[in-house]
């Protein structure tokens, strides 16, 4: 059992021991250990499952890890998790969500993350979800919505690279003058996994910019959904952009849209989704490699 | 040493790109020139196996490759350089350099063929072989992947393209140095009088099949006489178009 705990720490928050400063655990829909420190406070909420975190104006070189696990069979937890930034910090903030599953059962995780971004702050979120196990299915549709103040700044690095069956990502942000708002998603599917992944985006203030790129493989049997909608409200800079491999009987529909409501709203979105191409496989063959491991080394590279 | 014996090759089109094409390339440089859309490409192709003969044989030191596979042939001693080097999202100059030269590979001797082709290793070595690396760039990283293999066979198939003149001599020093560690044959495809000139033979492909073969005292006096006769042709053309 604490051996399952540990791998998935590792896999989803890359912990080997407790984290150094503020950390947050779940397991099995429950809290399992909490840390908060002079700038960073974590409160249980009252009204719903979750937690509220604050993290005090101006704080600098912290960090915060709230990971998720799920080792109970059957289980279906849902979890709000509020974050308030204070203005001027920055922070780094790493979730995720590890499921080992050997029931027969169904175990699913919800998790709503909504951040409230103050004038100036900038986080760098991290998120992985990782299943394992070999029970029925593993289900995780991870919500995140951000709202970004005057000059705030968020990188966003979502992961999803195996054992999830099942899952329906959202993310939403609106941004005011001077936001920045980047997303980097990686998604790998096989089986007959299903990933579905919608953005949309708003950019509301003058000189603000969102930057959305997914990257993604589809093996197998699975098939994947991406939507993203960029809104230019204001003059704005928008860009997304899909790219996504196809393997075997993989399916990906990419569905992206642009919509400019301001003159000065500039938008662009590039989708690209197809088979490894042919002359990659040759040239990594021409250095000695099979078919199987050049194809293993050009995905492994494409999710890094 | 590499022979090849009456190799043809059909397209799947039908279209006979290369016939009856016999050669044995033991020295330590062969240059292979000719006009475009020769055939000189293909014949790389033909020897590294992404393409597979129609007709004919390849040997390379006596054992027969005509059918085997890419990987079976790198494994066995060939490297090939394209002539248009592959781009990869996400994978690091890092990477294929290892990939290249095997897991034992220290960092330190990685940049060593980094600064062989004229590239500061510091720089370059965690860039991503994607579009953001210059024409130039990618083909000095192409160069540098097969320095790191070291096989007995390397062809290069225009290594000079998009080279600029300054680093032209340390190209041809790159090979001098190749030859002196590997012992090996190199074969470059050109079209360079300096590359040609340090050439031991010289083979001609020109609609598919070997025009000319010899040493470059034999070969390369008459391609520089034809080449001016080339550009007489032009100013005939120039002239009438003037008129
Ligand atoms: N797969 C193919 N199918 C049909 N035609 C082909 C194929 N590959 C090459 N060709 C044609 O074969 C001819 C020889 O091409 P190749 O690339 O070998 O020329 P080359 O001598 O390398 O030319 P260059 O000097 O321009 O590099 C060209 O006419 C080319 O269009
Ligand atoms: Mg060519």
């Amino acid at each position: 059992m604490d051996e399952i705990r540990m791998n998935l720490l590792k896999e989803v928050a890359d912990l080997d021991a407790l984290p150094v400063g503020a950390y947050n655990i779940r397991e099995n829909g429950k809290a399992a250990g909490r840390n908060t420190t002079a700038n960073i406070d974590i409160v249980t909420k009252t009204d719903k499952p979750g937690i509220d975190i604050y993290i005090a104006p101006g704080t600098k070189k912290e960090s915060v890890h709230i990971p998720v696990i799920i080792s109970q069979t059957g289980l279906t937890d849902l979890v709000y998790n509020d974050f308030y930034i204070g203005e001027d910090a920055d922070v780094v903030i790493i979730a995720g969500c590890g499921i080992h599953n050997c029931g027969g059962e169904l175990s699913q995780h919800d998790g709503i993350h909504t951040f409230w971004l103050g004038k100036n702050s900038h986080i760098r979120y991290v998120e992985k979800h990782y299943g394992e196990g070999d029970g029925s299915k593993n289900v995780m549709n991870p919500t995140t919505i951000v709202h970004l103040d005057e000059g705030a700044s968020m990188e966003m690095e979502t992961t999803q690279i195996a054992g999830i069956d099942d899952t329906d990502r959202r993310t939403e942000g609106d941004l005011k003058a001077g936001a920045k708002l980047e997303v980097r998603e990686k998604i790998l599917t096989n089986g007959v996994q299903n990933a579905k992944t919608y953005f949309n985006v708003d950019l509301n203030g003058e000189g603000c910019s969102a930057n959305v790129v997914s990257r993604s493989v589809a093996r197998e049997n699975s098939t994947q959904f991406f939507d993203s909608r960029l809104n230019g409200n204001a003059p704005c800079a928008g860009h997304s952009e899909c790219d996504s491999i196809i393997m075997e009987n993989g399916r990906v529909t990419a569905c992206p849209s642009l919509t400019a409501n301001n003159i000065d709203a500039s938008l662009i979105h590039e989708a690209a989704i197809g088979k490894i191409a042919g002359e990659q496989l040759m040239k990594l063959m021409t250095l000695g490699l099979t078919e199987k491991e050049a194809e293993e080394q050009i995905v492994n590279g494409f999710l890094k | 040493m590499l022979e090849l014996k009456h190799v043809g090759y059909v397209a799947e089109d039908d279209t006979e790109i290369l016939s009856d094409v016999s050669l044995s390339i033991n020295e330590r440089f062969v240059a292979i020139t000719g006009p475009n859309g020769g055939g000189k490409s293909t014949l790389a192709k033909l020897i590294s196996g992404i393409y597979m003969p129609t007709s004919g044989q390849i040997l390379l030191d006596g054992i027969d490759i005509t059918n085997m596979s890419i990987t079976d042939r790198a494994n066995l001693g060939i490297s090939y350089a394209f002539q248009q080097p592959v781009r990869f999202k996400g994978l690091r100059v890092r990477d294929l350099l290892r990939l290249a030269a095997g897991k034992d590979t220290t960092l330190a001797q990685a940049c060593n063929y980094l600064s062989e082709v004229g590239l500061c290793a510091r720089d370059y070595i965690d860039r991503e072989l994607n579009d953001s690396l210059s024409g130039g760039e990618l083909k000095r990283i192409e160069i540098a992947m097969v320095l790191a293999r070291g096989t007995k066979l390397s062809v290069f198939d225009e290594p000079e393209a998009g080279i600029d003149l300054w680093s032209f001599q340390n190209l041809i020093r790159v090979f001098e140095k190749m030859y002196e560690e590997t012992r090996g044959n190199i074969l470059i495809i050109s079209h360079q009088e300096r590359i040609l000139s340090i050439a031991d033979k010289i083979v001609v492909i020109r609609d598919g099949r070997v025009d000319r073969v010899g040493s470059r005292d034999e070969i390369l006096p008459g391609l520089l006489k034809s080449a001016d006769a080339g550009n007489t042709t032009c100013d005939i053309l120039t002239q009438k178009a003037m008129s």
